[in-house]
């Protein structure tokens, strides 16, 4: 179990007074008939997130509907020096929302409301708890789009992209949830309500907006988001391309990315996650290959049959085993199910998997595949390689069984030394998950002491009492410092 | 996800077969999103995921089930579309069924909702019992504004009786037991679940449906011994009462299986397929196990078998545009999608699907009656969507949706009605209001 750091006792006995203080400040939900959770049984949905190995169920949750209600819940939290932990859809992969034993939950769920589109500015306003694919939804049938496009789309709501500056496959072109962010409303542990960036541009020059962006709840909580929409491309089409090794499928990845072409997208799965995937979406992947790639292109028919045709070329010399080009809108968005749920998919065929998230260089996409294979037999678990390759963010999802407390152990183990070797190889430690509670204890690897110094200071700008969502992104040692 | 039941707990097949389900679920969250109740009430605890994660609780614990937790279970309406979302194969139906079970052996409701369940039990699925207590209901209707209070049963009992119609039509010649011979050169031999509430709320399902395929080349047997699906008791946990009217639908197909055979056993009640599909399930641990899976194995929905059994339209293309609601037993229970849509197709209608067409209507068996409110709300919201695409008609495979849809501005139909019309049945009377208006 990962360690926390020690509840504080005042806060403990005090419980029922906080509780009440809660209630008192945000009213019942008009259909559930409650706004705060406080019965022990019905806080342990609430323990844990998309890294279900970690759990801790807090000591209240609840659900504010306005930005005035978090704003008056962290006043009297600092107040009360009562820890807080934001939540949105608790997919966090790296233990992001993981609670502890006196902290009060804050779930930004209900704030849930599209507040604005404009068109002409082409900027939409929505409120922290839409999800990532809601705002694409309010806005598709004008032919626009949000592009950061996480594989948890579906489900993970824009506060928390903003918090872990979240990426997707399309990131390739669009760049990340940072490069696609305008403005947000901004609420501060004092309770204080500030508007970064958007029309409130901040005259002094400093870029808080991109302070903020990628903080993992640890500033402040957001209620806001304005981002930017684009209108959509004329089309796109994606291709398979299959492959007898991963080995070879690496090479294609930086044989592509060498060549200057920048697909819109370029994934990677090798043959578990391929089974896994084909199991759930019934895509057509290529059953027998040993690794896959889906390349998507973007453009005018033409401009997109030039750029198949060449990658194609491209691909040709390194044996792949089959290759084939959606034919359809329907098969396109088949292929893409399958690889948006790969995660998920992976709990057909293994009851647990820790999900890896370093970046490597793309020319070092081969070395290190084969690395990792080696240290799967090692540690005697499965893994299966699902990411996109086309930035170097590797996910190896590491496969274990949660009931048997020493198959966790080794999980851990291997994870870190994954993430170890993407550091040694000139990578990073996370490409779009966040560090979390999972990897704090690695940024040493990556970070000098006094790199982490600089970054606990402006933590303590921020947040003096380190109230906001403690014990992640810092080793715990020196967390308070 | 990590679970902790003991050796002696998961020698129970139920335990067993739960944990088993619960292992499956890798806790990604994808699920909560396209749940109905997670987007209305915004609490993790009304999501698919929290619903997994409590009941997990529940069933380690062994202990009787809590006011807590049974609240969030009442809530979830079995519309499975965190089945559909969910891309680790997690088999929410069969855990939320074990939950409820458990839930009803363990836990003592407070009486007005005991006795409220209870009563339905009792009435919908018997369909004499239900026909009366519908004239009833309906002489009654006039009276539902001025029954007093805010309280869960008031509310519920307004509920019943909105949803009662004007009238109630007579029972029909055509649902006698009895076997209805084949036009023409006959092609095969099927069953018809004649059903219970359905019978009672709108006989004109069945004739459509006995018309249809016997039109079609195809003898149509209805069975004396068959009734209630027992979907009904099933969702509310009552498993005895579940299994009985299962067991008796079971025997009597089993023994048409056996004597002269069936190419299909046909359902036009969306909620009832999903059951009748999964009989063989029900039944793993009983003497009937194999009688059940052959049933099972037979059960299609009418728009599947239309579908295999190539039906043709004979009229000329009714110049109609039709809204498609996708029942959830339809679309999450048995992933029957693109079949209804290509028939009415093909039967020349003009078909349009609403915008979040995987959300309920609210309707979910006795769930309308049970918690009024959340299925008042996704009803409003399921009609706007449809209403939306200006459609002369909305048509759906249930007859549940079809109620809970009805008295909005579009008429409801059920789809087996329209294909019959366009081969040269009777005009349905919902086909005709949309024409004149
Ligand atoms: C199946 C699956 C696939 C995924 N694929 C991707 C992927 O392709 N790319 C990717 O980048 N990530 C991916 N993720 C990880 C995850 O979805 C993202 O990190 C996402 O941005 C988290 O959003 P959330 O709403 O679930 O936030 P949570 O998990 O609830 O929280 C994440 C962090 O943000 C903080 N937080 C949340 N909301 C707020 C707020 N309003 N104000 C302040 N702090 C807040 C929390 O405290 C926590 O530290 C995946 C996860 C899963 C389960
Ligand atoms: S989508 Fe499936 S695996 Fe994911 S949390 Fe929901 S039920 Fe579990
Ligand atoms: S069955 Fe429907 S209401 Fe119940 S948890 Fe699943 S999606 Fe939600």
């Amino acid at each position: 179990m990962i360690r926390q750091p020690e509840p504080k006792p005042e806060v403990l006995s005090r419980r029922d007074e906080i509780v009440a203080a809660l209630r008192a400040l945000v009213p019942p939900h008009p259909l559930s008939g409650e706004s705060v959770i406080a019965d022990p049984l019905r806080l342990k949905p609430y323990e844990t997130d998309g890294l279900s190995a970690y759990r801790q169920p807090p000591l209240a949750v609840v659900l504010p509907s306005t930005t005035d209600e978090v704003a008056s819940v962290l006043r009297f939290c600092h107040a009360n020096g009562v820890r807080v932990v934001p939540r949105g859809a608790g997919t966090s992969l790296s233990g992001g929302a993981l609670p502890m034993a006196d902290s009060v939950v804050i779930g930004l769920m209900r704030m849930n409301r599209i507040l604005e589109v404009d068109f002409d500015n082409r900027l939409a306003v929505v409120e922290a708890g839409v999800t990532n694919i809601g705002i694409t939804r309010a806005v598709e049938e004008r032919g626009f789009f949000y592009a950061p496009d996480p594989s948890s789309q579906l489900a993970c709501m824009i506060g928390g992209n903003v918090m872990m500056n979240s990426g997707g496959a399309h990131c390739l072109k669009y760049g990340v949830t940072a490069n696609n962010l305008l403005g947000l409303t901004f609420v501060t542990i004092e309770g204080e309500v500030l508007r970064l960036g958007g029309a409130h541009l901040d005259a002094a020059g400093y870029d808080w907006l991109g302070l903020v962006t990628g903080s993992e709840g640890q500033l402040g909580v957001v209620t806001e988001v304005t981002v930017r929409i684009l209108r959509g491309p004329e089309g796109a089409r994606a291709m398979l391309a299959a492959f007898g090794s991963v080995e070879a499928a690496g090479r294609a990845v930086d044989a592509i990315i060498g060549s200057g072409i920048i697909p819109v997208a370029l994934e990677f799965m090798d043959r578990p996650c391929i089974h896994a995937c084909e199991a759930f979406a019934h895509a057509g992947y290529p059953l027998d290959a040993e690794a896959m790639l889906i390349i998507e292109v973007e453009g005018s028919v033409a401009e997109q049959d030039e750029l198949l045709a060449r990658i194609r070329d491209i691909c040709a010399p390194l044996n792949p085993t089959s290759m084939k080009i959606a034919e359809s809108a329907e098969q396109s968005a088949a292929i893409w199910k399958g690889r948006k749920g790969a995660f998920g998919a992976i709990g057909r065929i293994s009851p647990d998997y820790l999900c890896m998230d370093g970046t490597i260089p793309t020319s070092e996409l081969p070395g290190v595949l084969t690395r990792i294979g080696e240290m799967s037999r090692r540690y005697g678990l499965a893994v299966a390689n699902v990411f996109h390759a086309g930035d170097g963010n590797l996910h190896p999802l590491i496969m274990f069984d949660a009931n048997d407390p020493d198959s966790l152990r080794r999980a851990e183990a291997f994870g870190a030394e994954i993430l170890k070797l993407c550091v040694e190889v000139g990578g990073c430690l996370t490409g779009e998950h966040g560090v979390g509670v999972e990897k704090r204890d690695l940024m040493g690897v990556q970070f000098t002491a006094r790199e982490l110094d600089q970054q606990r200071a402006i933590k303590s700008a921020f947040d003096p009492g380190w109230l906001l969502n403690p014990s992640k992104v810092f080793p715990l040692a020196q967390a308070a410092g | 996800m990590q679970t902790s039941f003991t050796p002696e707990q998961l020698r129970d097949p139920d335990i067993a077969e739960s944990n088993r389900i619960l292992r499956t679920c890798v806790h990604c969250g994808m699920c909560t999103a396209t749940c109905p109740t997670f987007l209305l009430l915004g609490d993790e605890l009304d999501s698919p995921r929290g619903r997994i994660y409590l009941i997990k609780d529940m069933l380690e614990s062994g202990r009787p089930a809590t006011e807590e937790v049974v609240r969030h279970v009442d809530r979830c309406l079995s519309c499975l579309s965190c089945m559909t979302t969910c891309p680790s194969g997690v088999n929410y139906m069969h855990l939320v069924d074990h939950a409820r079970t458990y839930i009803e052996d363990t836990y003592a409701r407070p009486w007005p909702d005991r006795a409220m369940r209870r009563l339905l039990a009792f009435l919908l699925p018997s369909v004499w019992r239900f026909r009366v207590a519908l004239i009833g209901a309906s002489l009654a209707r006039p009276l539902a504004r001025l029954i007093p209070g805010r309280s869960a049963t008031a509310e519920r009992l307004r509920a019943m009786l909105r949803l009662a119609p004007a009238h109630v039509p007579g029972p029909s010649a055509m649902e006698r037991p009895g076997v209805f011979r084949a036009q023409g050169p006959r092609k095969g031999r099927v069953a018809l679940l004649v059903g219970c509430a359905q019978q009672v709320l709108a006989p004109s399902i069945n004739e459509a449906t006995i018309r249809l395929f016997t039109r079609m080349g195809y003898d149509v047997v209805v069975r004396r011994e068959q009734g209630c699906c027992g979907a009904l008791t099933h969702h509310m946990g009552m498993r005895a009462a579940a299994m009985r009217a299962a067991r008796a639908n079971i025997l009597a197909w089993h023994d048409e299986i056996t004597r002269e055979g069936l190419d299909a056993i046909l359902i036009n009640a969306s909620g009832c397929g999903t059951t009748v599909k999964d009989y063989g399930h029900m039944f793993r641990q009983e003497p009937e196990a194999a009688a059940a899976a052959a049933v099972s194995a037979l059960a299609l929905d009418v728009t599947e078998a239309l579908w295999r059994f190539g039906y043709r339209p004979t009229r000329e293309p009714p110049g109609l545009t039709v809204a498609y609601h996708s029942a959830c037993s339809l679309q999450h229970g048995q992933k029957v999608t693109a079949e209804p849509v290509a028939l009415l197709r093909r039967a020349g209608f003009a078909v349009a699907t609403p915008k979040d067409a995987h959300l309920c209507c609210g309707s979910a068996g006795t769930y309308n009656i049970l918690q009024p409110v959340i299925a008042g709300r996704l009803r409003a919201r399921k009609l706007a969507a449809l209403e939306a695409l200006k459609p002369d008609l909305i048509a759906a495979g249930n007859i549940g949706c079809l109620t809970q849809l009805s008295g909005g501005a579009v008429p409801t139909v059920h789809t087996i009605e329209l294909l019959d019309w366009m081969a040269g049945g009777p005009q349905p009377a919902a086909g005709g209001a949309a024409r004149g208006a």
